[in-house]
């Protein structure tokens, strides 16, 4: 159905008009924003990417070529091909097919990734949507110098003491990414409602008697929502590199399971002759933190086009 | 006998900005508001006149409610606005309602226009059809109802602060303030929002608290008008007689620095009463009259003593020495 | 008067690339302005008027802004064909320009003796000592009327006043002796007792140095106050202009004249809101008339073709099609005729190339 001129909506007490008008005014939007989007063709190349491994990653069994070689596998025969017609990436020092693990290996990674900002997320936007709220009192104190003690700390450093505390396996590693991660989001989520405060729309709810949750999540939230995406998407590629480099150093996924950290530093003894069993991975971890920047990129142009 | 809808008495309004020491026992106040008494009468429009600075917009956030008075009362309809209470009963809140100066940040520009509106609709009056009464409100402001799933960004500054209105008016308030409403704006815009808003008093049954630095406008639209000073009124009168007579100095003062588009207009402004000097910092007043620093014919007993509001006629009451009280 | 034209912008038009399309910010802007003549240029939020000082001085920013037709002569001389290096020894010397906000056009981090130095070494051309810069910025300081110049040059500007600020911006503007003076709405973000007094100094002093200004305004009553002359601009096209006291006495334009209804008067009356609708669109202007969708007059003729600017008396031009020479339909909307319309417009329908202005 074609999008109707906004203006042609004449009676709104008729239900299916007014839900029309509704339906319209949101496709307007979309599609103006959609095409802001496309302007930029760098963050194009960031979704495409980001959408390809998503695809990747969520059907990996039907995808990957040697599905099996992800489990305990060997196959001494075929070990340390080079990359060939059967085997794209080649194979690694015990015969596994490295494309496969790379594919499952985005697995890992990705669900390193949202687990993390799904966790984080939430924790620091709220606690800084109060400390920016509650501007120069001892709420804003108490939680401004609780993230800065935090951000204190070197994130890889807390991460490894805590993975190295615990287990280390991929749960303990995301748990160590976490406690390092939120003071971000609190730090960004504060600044914003701090500047937000004082504009004429939150005065005017709070004049008009709205409550503190009303005021908070549907007044200033909103206009959160762009740089908290922005930066999810840009930090998407940060966790993963956090969540690699604990597996480089073995304390995150755990061998056999493929995390491309771990395949990474498991290559790095048959360097340089046998280049591509962490030259691949390696590779694999560029391109999507790459992508995830770019992303990030276009969502942050986007963002600040609509603000113009 | 007029109906007399909120009266103020002594209302005072001191900031502290700071502190002289580091032990923090002198603090600096600003003096914004500084014991200034006036009614506002049902149904008229009240225009609050000074330069930045003034502290009229001071005086209309306490109304609003965004601040507490330091000292002083404001009565609305026999009950006090600030009686201790830290929150304002939801009544008051619904009964007075403010338009901001500044359209781009009076409307939450994350929210469609619908949703901007619903806000006071969900707290006052939850029971309503809140879709409908979005329609309704739109209708009553002349907004085309196309614009209900917009967002603010695609309107034009006019139009957003058309929407403002609209929003002070769904609580069904009994007295709006607006603070500048159009200064922001283009005149020939300024022109369509006042008509609008001169329309809905009458509709309505509105009083109107109107924040402005512009005198011509209040000349075509108030019914009184009040000129503040340094935190203090000087001048009261009813519009026609605010401007045929000036009996301020500060007023003359004010009158004759506007630019007029007319030889007609330039005839009614006061003999050249040349603008001078600048408005002292509200930390250090003068001692005396706060006008004194710019004053023309300032005499020796206006550096002394702070003159008394005097009664120059029936409804015109101003703060001058010089002036004559009538008996 | 004979003299030439100091600055002479000439059909220019100006567009802006953006997304989704390309803006027509100008359309074919004429403005002359005699050496000491005072200039007034009015107009509404989004007209255009700020994008063509900016491209008279050099500094339209470009992305986005593109100068797609059209010549500025300043002296004679196209300045649109300079190099930056070229422009440089113009602008800031003899070409300067005041702002809206004295605060921005002020380095907040620097006292205001130090913000004297480079404008003063610009202008001078070579390296001057220390004791001339302060001598030289003393003089400026006491020619805008600001008391205590010595110990102004060493505050910082966060401490001075609104009114304090614009005329530290206008005694430095004019301590280079300019031919030409740009000011945008340099009264708009003072008070009103402040801004009669910048005014009025501003206004004395360009008499006395003999500088051009075009001052940029919204606001009719300023310019009514302290300009020679009066462009009239609506939707990035000169619809009127005219000497000041025709101007106000004798409007013709329906822009013009709805602009001054709409001003409250002092004189009470209420408000006008003479001029319905909202500016146009710049990507798909309205074509003809860019006025003619908001026009109470607007004909047929209007709709399709753009009227051009002719003279209906004494030095006094408007663009439109009410006062179309030889038709001369003049007499259709209230206000007194326009006596002697086609005297001095032959060919009042023609475009606006070759037009004779200051006959």
């Amino acid at each position: 159905m074609k999008r109707r001129d906004l203006d042609s909506y004449k009676d709104l007490n008729d239900p299916v008009q007014l839900a029309g008008l509704k339906r319209d005014s949101r496709r307007e939007n979309r599609a103006r924003n959609w095409y802001k989007f496309t302007r930029n063709p760098l963050s194009m190349v960031g979704l495409i990417t980001v959408l390809t491994i998503v695809v990747l990653a969520v059907f990996a069994p039907f995808i990957a070529p040697y599905p099996e070689h992800v489990k305990p596998f060997t196959d001494f025969k075929n070990a340390s091909r080079p990359p060939s017609a059967e085997h794209w990436f080649g194979t690694d020092e015990i015969g596994r097919d490295i494309l496969s693990r790379v594919i499952f290996g985005f697995r890992f990674s990705l669900m390193m990734g949202l687990v993390v900002l799904v966790i984080v997320v939430p924790i620091g936007v709220l606690l800084g949507l109060l400390a920016g709220y509650y501007q120069n009192s001892w709420v804003d104190s108490l939680i401004m110098r609780t993230t800065d003690v935090f951000l204190a700390v070197p994130p890889l450093i807390l991460a490894l003491a805590i993975a190295s505390i615990l287990q280390p396996n991929l749960f303990n590693a995301m748990l160590a990414v976490c406690l390092t991660w939120w003071p971000w989001y609190t730090r960004l989520v504060y600044g914003v409602t701090s500047g937000l405060r004082n504009e004429f729309f939150v005065t005017s709810a709070e004049v008009t008697g709205a409550r503190l949750p009303h005021i908070l999540f549907r007044e200033i939230l909103p206009n959160c929502v762009s740089p908290i995406f922005t930066k999810m998407s840009l930090d998407m590629g940060w966790v993963i590199i956090l969540g690699a480099s604990l597996s480089f150093v073995g304390l995150g996924v755990q061998p056999p399971r493929p995390g491309l950290g771990t395949m990474v530093s498991g290559g790095t003894r048959y360097l340089p002759d046998q280049w591509w069993i962490s030259v691949f991975p390696a590779l694999a971890i560029v391109v999507l933190v790459l992508g995830f920047n770019l992303l990030g990129d276009g969502l942050r142009d986007l963002f600040a086009a609509e603000d113009s | 006998m007029p109906e007399i809808i909120l009266t103020a008495k002594g209302l005072k309004k001191h900031f502290v900005i700071g502190h002289e020491d580091l032990r923090r026992k002198k603090p600096i106040t600003v003096k914004a508001v500084d014991g200034v008494d006036f009614d506002l009468v049902k149904g008229e429009t009240f225009g609050l006149v000074g330069e930045s600075g003034s502290g009229k917009s001071t005086i209309a956030y306490m109304v609003a409610g965004m601040y507490a008075p330091s000292g002083g009362e404001l009565i609305y309809k026999g009950k006090s606005l600030f009686d201790g209470k830290k929150e304002r009963p939801l009544d008051f809140k619904k009964d007075i309602q403010i338009v901001f100066q500044d359209p781009g940040s009076s409307l939450n520009p994350r929210r469609t226009i619908a949703q901007n509106l619903a806000v006071p609709l969900q707290i006052h009056r939850p029971e309503c059809d809140i879709t409908r009464e979005t329609i309704r409100l739109l209708e009553l402001v002349d907004l085309p109802q196309s614009y209900l799933f917009r967002y603010p960004n695609s309107l034009s500054g006019g139009e957003k602060q058309i929407v403002a209105v609209a929003r002070a008016l769904a609580t069904d308030p009994s007295l709006i303030i607006l603070d500048e409403p159009t200064s922001a704006l283009d005149v020939s815009v300024q022109g369509k929002i006042i008509n609008l808003l001169m329309r809905l008093q009458k509709e309505l049954d509105l009083t109107y608290l109107f924040i402005t630095h512009d005198l011509s406008l209040m000349r075509n639209i108030a019914t009184r008008v009040a000129i503040m000073y340094l935190g203090k009124m000087s001048e009261i009168a009813p519009g026609g007689e605010f401007f045929s007579h000036p009996r301020h100095p500060y007023t003359r003062m004010l009158l004759s620095a506007i630019p007029v588009v007319s030889e007609e207009e330039e005839k009614l402004k006061p003999e050249k009463a040349v603008s001078r000097g600048e408005i002292p910092s509200p930390v250090n007043l003068p001692v005396g009259c706060g006008f004194n620093t710019r004053c023309l014919q300032a005499a020796d007993v206006c550096f002394r003593d702070d003159p008394k509001m005097k009664i120059i006629r029936p409804d015109h009451l101003a703060r001058c020495h010089l002036l004559e009280e009538r008996s | 008067m004979s003299d030439a034209p100091l600055l002479d912008i000439r059909n220019l038009e100006v567009d802006y690339r953006v997304f989704g399309g390309t803006l027509h910010v100008l359309d074919g802007i004429d403005i002359r302005v005699k050496p000491g003549e005072k200039i007034g240029l009015v107009g509404e939020t989004g007209c255009g008027k700020t994008t063509a000082m900016k491209s008279s001085l050099g500094v339209l920013p470009s992305p986005p802004g593109l100068i797609s037709g059209g010549e500025i002569l300043y002296r004679g001389k196209n300045v649109l064909n300079y190099g930056q290096k070229k422009m440089n020894s113009i602008r800031g010397r003899e070409m300067t320009m005041i702002f809206q906000d004295p605060m921005a056009a002020l380095n907040p981090v620097f006292t205001v003796g130090r913000q004297f130095e480079p404008v003063l070494r610009h202008a001078a051309g070579r390296r001057l000592s220390g004791s001339e810069v302060r001598e030289m910025s003393i003089a400026a300081l006491k020619n805008v009327a600001l008391a205590d110049p010595e110990r102004l040059l060493d505050s910082y500007p966060t401490q001075l006043s609104g009114g304090m600020r614009q005329r530290v911006c206008i005694g430095m503007a004019l301590s280079t002796n300019p031919k030409l003076l740009i000011a945008d709405e340099p009264g708009t973000a003072l008070d009103v007792t402040i801004q009669a007094q910048v005014l009025s100094l501003l206004n004395g002093l360009v008499d006395d140095l003999n500088t051009a200004i075009i001052l940029i305004t919204h606001s009719l009553g300023v310019v009514r106050e302290m300009t020679d002359r009066v462009y009239v601009m609506y939707a990035g096209v000169i619809v009127e202009t005219a000497p000041v006291r025709d101007l106000f006495s004798n409007p013709r334009h329906p822009y013009t004249r709805g602009l001054m209804e709409s001003v409250p008067k002092l004189s009470g009356g209420g408000l006008s809101s003479a001029i319905m609708g909202r500016i146009p669109d710049y990507m798909h202007p309205p074509g003809g008339c860019r006025f003619h969708p908001r026009c109470p007059n607007a004909t047929e003729e209007c709709r399709h073709l753009k009227p051009a600017l002719t003279t209906v008396g004494t030095d006094h031009e408007v663009a439109c099609h009410l006062y179309g020479g030889e038709k001369n339909r003049a007499e259709s909307s209230g206000k007194s005729a326009p006596n002697g319309a086609s005297k001095e417009s032959p060919a009042g329908g023609e475009r606006t190339q070759g037009r004779n202005l200051h006959a």
